[in-house]
This record gives C-alpha cells, structure tokens and sequence, in this order.
C-alpha cells in the first residue's frame, strides 16, 4: 500500500479547516485511508541518521498517510484534497478539459525502432501553470510514487517532463546504439554517452534499480526535439536542458512505456491532478502522438464513461435499501457524479478518468458502500443451511497429535522450507535422490527446497534446544513435498509423522514402542498377516542402522533408525537419537468428503 | 509426603523456585535460596542452642545478634531459625530488615593499613623518591593523585633522572582511614552524610540491607524437639502410633513434581481452536495439502493482473524444477485469459498482453485462497450449483524480508461463503459471530483495496492493551471477474476473510519473536509451559511491575 507524506498545514489550508489527529483519524478511515504516522523530517532524519544529522531540519508536521494500491488518484496532496473535499460534498468533482492549442498542436514523432523496447508512448502539455515550492515538491513526488506504484518500478511506465519554452517541436521518440547517444543529463555539468552513464549509474542509489530494464537491449531509447536536445533516455533519466524548475510555465509531459493502457491512465492522473494550477483551470493543452504505422492519436485521452447500474443491485449487493436518488447522491461523493435515469432505478454514472479503478459494477458497489458507510451497514447472518465436514487426512492428523502427546512426546513445529544440505548431505543422502522440488530464487540457503523428510527439522530443534533436561521425544507430523510427474503442478504434498527420542543411550526399544503404540491407535495389527505390519532389518551396511516397516510386501512406509553421528547435532558426539519417520496418508480414510478433489 | 522431593531439588526446581519467589514477593529470592540450603545442612544442635536461648531470654532475640555471640555465619542460624518455623508453633519469627554500612574488602584493607594516598606519603624518604619508582608500589597510582591533591607532596621535574617526588609537609592525618575505622567499630552514625558517601563513591564503603529475624517462643514452645515424620506408613496406621507422632507440615511454596507428558505446540493448540471455530460454524474444511501451486491457481484465477507487484521475484518463491505446470484446465483458462486482456462479464478488463506462460510458471504459494480458487472452480462445475461455506488453515509462502513478526511461511486462516444473494451486511454479520467465538466482540470495518475482492474491509478490533483499533483480518466479495469465468452462476457472491495464524498466537501466549514460536529455534521450554488454549476466554492480567 503507498504511503503518501503531506504537510498537516498545508493539507488543513486545501480542505479549508483544521482537524484534531484523532478527527482526521476518524476521516481517513471512513474513506479507506490510513493515518498511518504523523512526524516531521527532523523527526525522520534523526530515526534514521541520528539527532545531529537532524539538526537542521524543518519540524513542520508530516500526516503520512496509506493510499489503496489502485487509486492512483490519491497519491498527492492535490489528489487526496480533492477527493477528502467531493466525499464532504463541499466541492463538486471538477471536470477535465482537454483543449487544442491557439497555435500548432505539440507532437511526438514514434519511429519504429523502439517496436522492440519500449514500443508506447504519449504526451500532453499543461499550459501557464503557476507553481510554488510546495507544489512543485508535490508535483515531482507524486512522477516518484507513480513511478513505484503502477508504472512497476519504470517497467511498464516512465514519466518525463519538461520546460517546453526550452525545446522545438516536433518531438522524436526513437531507439539508439548507446554510444550513438550523448548528452547532458539532469544534476551533471558534462555530457556523457550512454555507455558512460550506465556505469555512472550502476552506484546511484536511486536509478541503479532502473538499470536493468534497457541495459542488455541494443538499442536505448531517447527522445529528441527538433535541434537534437535530448529531453530523456527513458527509463533512466531526463536531460538536463530542459529540466524544470519553480518557474517553469509550460511543461511537455511524456510518458513511455510497455504498456499502453498504463502510460495513458499516468498521463490521465498527472495531468487531472495539476490542471489545477494552470491558467485556465483543469484545462490540459492536447498532444499529438504519431505511431510507426503512421497513425496519430491525440492525447491526454481523459474520457469520462458512462456506466449505467440499477439501484437494487447495488442495494442487494450491500445489505441496505437505499432510494435511487440516495445512491445517486452517495456514488457523486466518490466522485462519480450520477443520476437516476430511466424508470427511476437505473443509475447512470460517469466515471472520470482519475477513476481508472473502476472497471465493472462491482467498483461501484463498494463506493455506494464506503460513502452509505461500511459501519453503518445492518449486520446478518446468511441463511445457509450447511453441514461441515473436515478434511479427512487433517481429521486423523488431529487425532493422531494428541495420542502422540498423551505418549509423552513434544510436538514440533518445523519449517517446510531448508537447504538442500539439511535434506540430503547432512543424512547422507544424494539429492537427486530426494526427488526434492527446488526453489528459483532463494534470498539464502535456508530456502532452496522444501522438506523431503520431517527429520531435519526436529534434528535442528534439539540442537537449538540441548540445554533443556534430557530425554527430549519429539514428534511433528505435517507435509512434506517431492516431485510427481502425475499431478498437474509435478510435485505433490505428502503427510508424514516423524518422532525422536534423545538421550544418552540410543533408546531404540523406545521408539519401537512408540511404533507399536502408534500401529495399536491406527488398529493394526502386528504380523505377517494382511493388514498387519512387520519390522524388517534392512542391509546394514553402515551405520546408522537400518530397519524397515512393511506393512505388506508392496507398501514401505517408513523406517526407523539409531542415529550415532548426525551432522546436524554433531557437536554433541555422546549422546543418541532414535528416529521413526511414517508415512501416514495410507490410513487416510477414502471416507466420503463433500468437497471432490 | 515423602522427603526425597524436598531435599533433593533438581537445579531446574530451584531456578522455579526463584522465580516463584519474585513473582510472589515474599522474601528476597536470594535468601529464601540460602535458606533452604542451610535447612539441608545446619547441623541440630544450632537450633538447640537457638532455644535454649530463647529460653533464657527476655521476650526474644534477634537472629544476628545471637550469630555474633555464637560466633557464626548469620546464614546458620537463619537456617535453623527455618527448620522450627516448619515444625508449627514452636517459634515466631518476624523478618525485620535494617540497614547497615559495611566496609568492601579494599575499605577493611585501607583501615588496617592505611589509605593509599598516606601509604605513598609514608614511602617517601627525606631525599625524595623518583616518580617511576613511586608509581611502581602497589598504592603507587592513586595514592600518589590523592596525595598531590592533600597537598602532601610535590614532584620536581627539573630532576636529573627524571621526575622526583618530594614530601611538602612533615606529617599528615590519615582521614580516611580513621572514618574507615570509625565504621569498622560500628560507629557509622559518627560521620556526616557527605562523608559517607564520599567514601561509597571510592568503593570503600557499602550499605547493606540485613535481614534478620526476631524470634519469640511460639504457643507450643518447648527446648525439646522430636524429629517429625514425614510421610504416613501402613506401619502406623496398623499400630495407630500416627495419632501420636507429630508430622511434617507440607511446604507448599516449593513445587510439585510436574508429571511426565507430552505437549502440543502452542500455534497448533490455536490452530485447533480456529478448526473447531469453523466446524461450530458450519464450515467445510477444504483440501491445502498442495504447497506447490501455479501462478494460474495462484493468481490468475483470483484476477490479479501478471504485472502485480506480488508476482515479482522479490516477493515470491518461484521453482526451478519443477518450472512450470504440466497440466491447466483450458477452456476456463481461456476465459481467464480474455477476462485479463479484453474484458468481459461487465468488466473492462486490465487491457494488457496476458501471457500463458506466466500462468504456468510454478511458485509456493502465497496464500490458501489458491487452494480456495480451486475448490470453487470445482464446486462450479458440479450442477445445479448448492450454498457452501467453506474453511482451510495452512502454511502458505512469501520471499519476504525476515524479521520480529515475519518469517517465508507462515500459517493463513480463510473462511469462504459462497451463496445466491450474499450482501456485504452477511460478511460483517459472519465477521461479527466468528470474531465473537474469538473473544473479539469490539469490531470496526474500513473500506480497503483487494485486487480479488470488491468491496473490500479491513476488520479492526479494539485492543484493551494498546489502547487502539488494531487490524486482525482481511476480507471482501470475490469479484465478478473471479467467479464467473470458473462457472459459477451470475446470482451467486462468495464473500471470504482471512487472516494469519501467528499473529493471534504470538498475542495470546505473549511471544515477541516469531522465531521462539515457529521453526526449530522454538523454546521447548516454552512449548511445555504454554496453557490451553481458550480463545474466549479472559486472558490473565500482565504481571504488576512491582513484582518485577
């Protein structure tokens, strides 16, 4: 979820009065925002960096406030002022202009070369817009959280503006060798080439992560005005000509990218929220666009939709009974100005293009909702009648725990998740014998399989645990996960018990017992007879030894073991441990569950 | 009772016993310790003196005093004054405590030998003494600094090998040492308050709180002690000599032996709790035992877009092997797919370039509402379509940063209500009771942003504690863009909450750190001390700070 940092005072000045904490509090939640912390710089200097770093710092009051990840709307002060003040009805929504310029219409020129890159791109112009150094601040933070919102991190989105009374149309957005491009950019004196910055770049703190997108592509791509300035090598960085400033006037915005629908909803919320401050009001000069084809768009799109929805399904999809016009009154609150139409139950609504969240009735729903207000809705119970039945394998696994505990063993709780050692060095098994499922992109080596057996993880527990007084029995059973061609993602969980005993002598007749205890709970019988189970000494070739539990001829499942010297515990050479890991989905019941798999 | 338990405590019960002894805040904890070592090894005859005394005293005695004039450690005769108190009212005993100023070790050094500035002063000769020498006596270092400050001695450092101390005055008062021995002599109270503290700052002196005893005959009183049973035999039962012989009284400030068991871990205790929450509710427990899940199940399905920041590398574990999917239902994955790029059942769509081989791609999943996708498309496909509720608890998987409260896996609770005609008012109405059977009855609902349900609520409880509404879980109506490419009819809303597993637990058994809860760092202490589990019921007040 964004978090957006706005002044108090300046926030309290836009809406026109003041609020407690605890008022504003109260606000952000009914509207589905979340005073998150209220601070100021020095404040968060001197978290960071200590007191003296902070020492300078303006102690003006910060709200930081959590923003949905979908309204992009929100994510400047401009934006949340505009939306906190439609919600109070103490504004009407205003209603965006596209106008075409008293001269020649702006235009950016595609060439087919950035097909392979980044092939989309868009622009507008915001004409005589006065800024301040507030609004200038909110207008460069609001680029940076697009930036990290919807636009991924630049991937799908890059945003550039510039002071178009420094550059000559018509604009060019093509692709380039990097060493073919050279060029002064923002905050350097010199100019340097592509190549150069790219490695300039690599310890930048903040462009190093952007890096990746274009740097192994053979073509960059850069946009040119018609003397050959660079205005930016999207996605990295703008050049330094035609950067803005607090007395910029006219600024060229574009925004390029690999998503189309992305760059034009950017541009759509840039555009809508600092309209504001131009000559002519919430008026945003238009664009053309031109595409390899040949074909030219005018942009910023803003288009308003109609959406037509009828009262009682917004009323059955609540829970309340609301008059049509109520809703109507609601939904123009969350700023989507409606009205009831028709026979007097259909409600159309126009859907603004800072609303790029709406996209089907149900967004709608939830705003008649938010505004009726969530804690004012009348609570029910559904009338279902159902009948509840477990999942058998958890149902016999419930069972199975607390006969294991009234044995006087410990339960466990182990991680599903370790490194390959802990499954197949560290017991002597090869991995590729584990038939183990393996993770891509592990951050460490606790994370690059999932568990193939329970063992390992109660062999760490006694060794995180050997303080405690001896002898420690543990058990777990949970899943564990090997690789099966035969479901549809290849790998398939299984569930297993596995119990240790831990002392100074091996303590084997110990957890032979435990066997013969757990076989007595699950009602089979020892024997050779059908059904029953037989323990049978495997090859013992080497220690540790080795027996095996066959419940008939065809099924091994499990085996129980002294070890002498597991790695895992090796610091403790003198003392030993019983193991007796079981497979127990054979005794899963096949009883009916009304869930099919 | 039988005197094994009590003598021979295991060091375990005895570290219980201390901390049953602070908790308490009867004794000092350290005494209470001391105490029952000497009950075990005062020999008998200090207690006999101890009465005898008594006997012959005025009214009573008190416990150091009566050490000193028997000349021995105060320790043995509070021990025996222990070993009467237990055998009923044979003494009173009133645990008084006073101060008293004692001299540290150097302190009884400096007031036998004199204070290091005086001893320097002393090891001067009339023709001085060269400063390197003078440092190298045992006093040399502060002595000679404490001794510059008396103004006792002067260094010449225009002497020829080196610097040379000198004497500045014929004799000096040793200070220090007189008030040290004004102490030694039980004469504290003849120095200021400013003097003492003084030579508390140079570690000279101490005060030390003593606890005494001031013993008093008791109602039975009597110099004559017989040894008392301990534990009643079938001896004298048969020979009715019990009736006669006095017993033991039990010490019930000593623990019990705890008997030999077994434990369930606390998370799963609460899991259990959560299951039967569900099951009281009416909810069927669906199928999780499947870690490994497709991005398709895992998110496409849910209508998350493939650019969602939770599909990142970052944020989820992807699989190398085994990569990617063997098998998707197609015909639904295609409608999927079209419900992504272009829109459908009344929605716009995301307009992107929705990739198969995206939705293939293997990963652990991330939540259970995969699992929960997988039995609605399943529930879709059987006709006509009945009203479920369904539940799942289970580990689910983020390639998370690691810290206090966060590990890669962690345990989700989902609860999935599927029916025609289900109203936003039905989940808060469901929230309200489930909560309830928690012990949460203060709830609130803020709006919130899902990218598979709409609406969406964030549910907050008031905490008593905090002093604050704290978010304990996560719900919404699955959208319309979910539902109905699984075939699911037009008129049916599934409404569904979750929330995780640790947090409630971490709360309730009070842990901190993720770590001592979940994975084999668990505290099996812990693990074997954990109560029940009663959601509902009222947790036990945190322990006062005076106690502490």
């Amino acid at each position: 979820m964004p978090t957006v940092s706005v002044k108090r005072d300046l926030l309290f000045q836009a809406l026109g009065r003041t609020y407690t904490d605890e008022e504003f509090d109260e606000l952000c939640f009914e509207f589905g925002l979340e005073l998150d912390e209220i601070t100021s710089e020095k404040e968060i200097i001197s978290k960071e960096q200590g007191n003296v770093k902070a020492a300078g710092a303006s102690d003006v009051v910060l709200y930081k406030i959590d923003v949905p990840a979908n309204r992009y709307d929100l994510l400047c002060l401009e934006g949340l002022v505009r939306g906190l003040q439609v919600f109070k009805e103490r504004i009407k929504a205003p209603v965006y202009k596209r106008v075409m310029p008293d001269g020649k219409i702006q235009k950016l020129i595609i060439t087919e070369e950035t097909a392979k890159i980044r092939p989309f791109a868009v622009a507008a112009v915001l004409r005589n817009i006065k800024f301040t150094k507030d609004r200038y601040d909110s207008f460069i933070e609001l680029q940076e959280k697009l930036h990290q919102n919807i636009c991924r991190k630049r991937a799908l989105v890059a945003i550039g503006t510039h002071d178009l009374d420094t550059l000559s149309g018509p604009f060019t957005y093509t692709a380039k060798r990097p060493s073919d491009i050279k060029f002064k950019p923002l905050n350097k004196t010199k100019e340097y080439t592509a190549c150069e910055l790219m490695n300039i770049y690599k310890t930048d703190n903040h462009l190093k992560h952007y890096l990746h997108i274009i740097e192994n592509k053979p073509l960059y791509p850069v946009i040119y005005d018609s003397n050959g300035v660079v205005l930016s090598m999207p996605p990295i960085i703008n050049g330094d000509h035609s950067r803005i400033t607090v007395n910029t006037r006219n600024i060229f915005i574009e925004c390029t990218g690999t998503d189309f629908t992305k760059a034009k909803i950017v541009l759509d919320i840039i555009v809508t929220m600092f309209s504001e401050y131009c000559e002519n009001q919430f008026t945003v000069e238009a664009a053309e666009v031109v595409f390899p084809n040949g074909k030219s768009h005018t942009f910023p799109e803003l288009a308003y939709r109609k959406e037509m929805v009828r009262a009682d399904l917004i009323n059955k999809k609540v829970g309340i009974r609301e008059t049509p016009e109520n809703l109507a009154k609601l939904l123009t609150r969350m700023y989507l100005k409606s009205e009831v139409i028709g026979d007097g139950n259909q409600i159309e609504i126009e859907i603004p293009p800072t609303r790029a969240d709406i996209i089907h009735a149900c967004d709608i729903v939830e705003d008649a909702a938010i505004a009726y207000g969530y804690n004012n809705i009348q609570m029910t119970l559904p009338k279902t009648y159902t009948i509840a039945n477990q999942f058998p394998l958890n149902k016999l696994t419930e069972l199975l725990r607390h006969d294991m505990a009234a044995a006087g063993f410990t339960e466990a709780l182990t991680f599903a998740l370790c490194s390959q050692e802990d499954i197949a060095d560290k017991l002597g098994v090869d991995i590729s014998a584990t038939k183990a499922v393996h993770i891509s992109n592990p951050k460490t080596a606790e994370f690059q399989v999932a568990r193939t057996t329970l063992l390992p993880g109660l062999l760490k527990t006694i060794a995180a645990n050997r303080k405690m007084p001896l002898p420690l029995k543990l058990f777990e059973i949970s899943d564990i996960v090997i690789k099966d061609s035969n479901t549809d993602v290849g790998a398939k969980n299984y569930r297993h018990l596995c119990a240790v005993y831990y002392n100074k002598n091996p303590g084997f007749e110990i957890i032979h017992g435990l066997l013969d205890r757990i076989m007595q709970l699950l009602d089979v019988l020892p024997g050779e007879d059908k059904g029953g189970y037989v323990i049978k000494a495997s090859e013992v070739k080497m220690k540790p030894i080795k027996l095996e539990l066959k419940i008939d001829e065809r099924m091994d499942f499990g085996t129980m073991r002294i070890l002498k010297h597991s790695k895992v515990i090796r610091e403790d050479p003198e003392h030993c441990l019983s193991e007796c890991p079981l497979k127990i989905d054979w005794c899963q019941t096949s009883a009916s569950h009304n869930i099919p798999r | 009772m039988e005197p094994g338990w009590r003598w021979e405590l295991s060091p375990m019960h005895l570290l219980r016993l201390r901390r049953h002894t602070q908790d308490d805040d009867t004794l000092s904890p350290v005494l209470q310790l001391d105490t029952f070592k000497m009950a075990v090894h005062t020999p008998v005859p200090v207690a006999e003196l101890l009465l005898r005394r008594l006997e012959a005293s005025d009214g009573g005695l008190d416990s150091a005093e009566l050490a000193a004039e028997l000349g021995m450690e105060h320790q043995a005769v509070v021990g025996a004054v222990k070993s009467l108190q237990a055998l009923g009212e044979v003494i009173e005993a009133e645990l008084r405590s006073t101060k008293r100023w004692e001299l540290t070790a150097e302190g009884e050094e400096i007031a036998r030998e004199g204070s290091h500035e005086a001893r320097v002063f002393r090891s001067i000769p009339p023709e001085g003494l060269a400063q390197s020498e003078l440092m190298r006596l045992p006093s040399g270092k502060v002595g000679f600094s404490k001794a510059m400050s008396n103004k006792w001695i002067r260094v010449d450092k225009s002497a020829a090998d080196g610097p040379r101390v000198f004497r500045v005055v014929d004799s000096m008062e040793d200070e220090v040492q007189r008030r040290l021995q004004l102490v030694r002599g039980g004469q504290a109270e003849k120095l200021g308050e400013k003097e003492r503290s003084e030579l508390r700052k140079r570690k000279l002196l101490a005060e030390v709180i003593l606890k005494t005893y001031w013993v008093s005959k008791g109602s039975a009183f009597s110099t004559s002690i017989s040894k008392q049973e301990t534990e009643l035999s079938p001896e004298m039962i048969s020979s009715g000599s019990w009736r006669d012989r006095p017993f033991k009284p039990y010490n019930f400030l000593a623990h019990g032996v705890l008997p030999d068991s077994g434990h369930l871990h606390p998370l799963l205790k609460v899991r259990s709790q959560f299951r039967q929450i569900f099951l009281e509710m009416g909810f069927t427990e669906m199928p999780t035992d499947n870690f490994i899940e497709s991005s398709f199940w895992n998110f496409d399905a849910l209508f998350q877009p493939q650019q969602h920041p939770a599909r990142d590398q970052h944020d989820t574990f992807f699989l190398r092997d085994p990569a990617e999917a063997l098998q998707l239902p197609m015909d639904y994955v295609q409608r999927v797919k079209r419900t992504h790029s272009q829109g459908g059942y009344g929605s716009q769509g995301y307009k992107y370039n929705w990739k198969l081989d995206e939705a293939r791609k293997n990963l652990l999943r991330t939540h259970t509402t995969s699992a929960s996708a997988r039995a609605l498309y399943r529930l879709a496909q059987k006709k006509p379509f009945t009203p479920v509720k369904y539940f799942s608890i289970d580990r689910v998987f983020r390639n998370e940063t690691l810290d206090a409260t966060h590990l890669a896996e962690f345990h989700q609770i989902e609860g999935v209500v599927a029916d025609h005609g289900l109203t936003l008012g039905h989940l808060m109405g469901v929230l309200r009771e489930f909560f309830t059977k928690l012990g949460i009855t203060q709830l609130r609902f803020k709006p919130a942003y899902n990218p598979y349900t709409e609406p969406s609520m964030e549910v907050f409880s008031y905490h008593q504690g905090l002093k604050k509404w704290v978010e304990v879980g996560n719900s919404g109506v699955f959208r319309p863009e979910m539902l109905l490419p699984m075939g699911l009819p037009e008129n049916v809303s599934v409404i569904a909450w979750g929330l995780s597993l640790e947090r409630p637990t971490m709360i309730k058994y009070g842990i901190n750190n993720i770590r001592e809860l979940v994975g084999h760092k668990v505290n099996l202490q812990m693990v074997y001390d954990s109560p029940l589990c009663r959601l509902d019921a009222e947790p036990r007040p945190p322990p006062t700070q005076e106690a502490a």
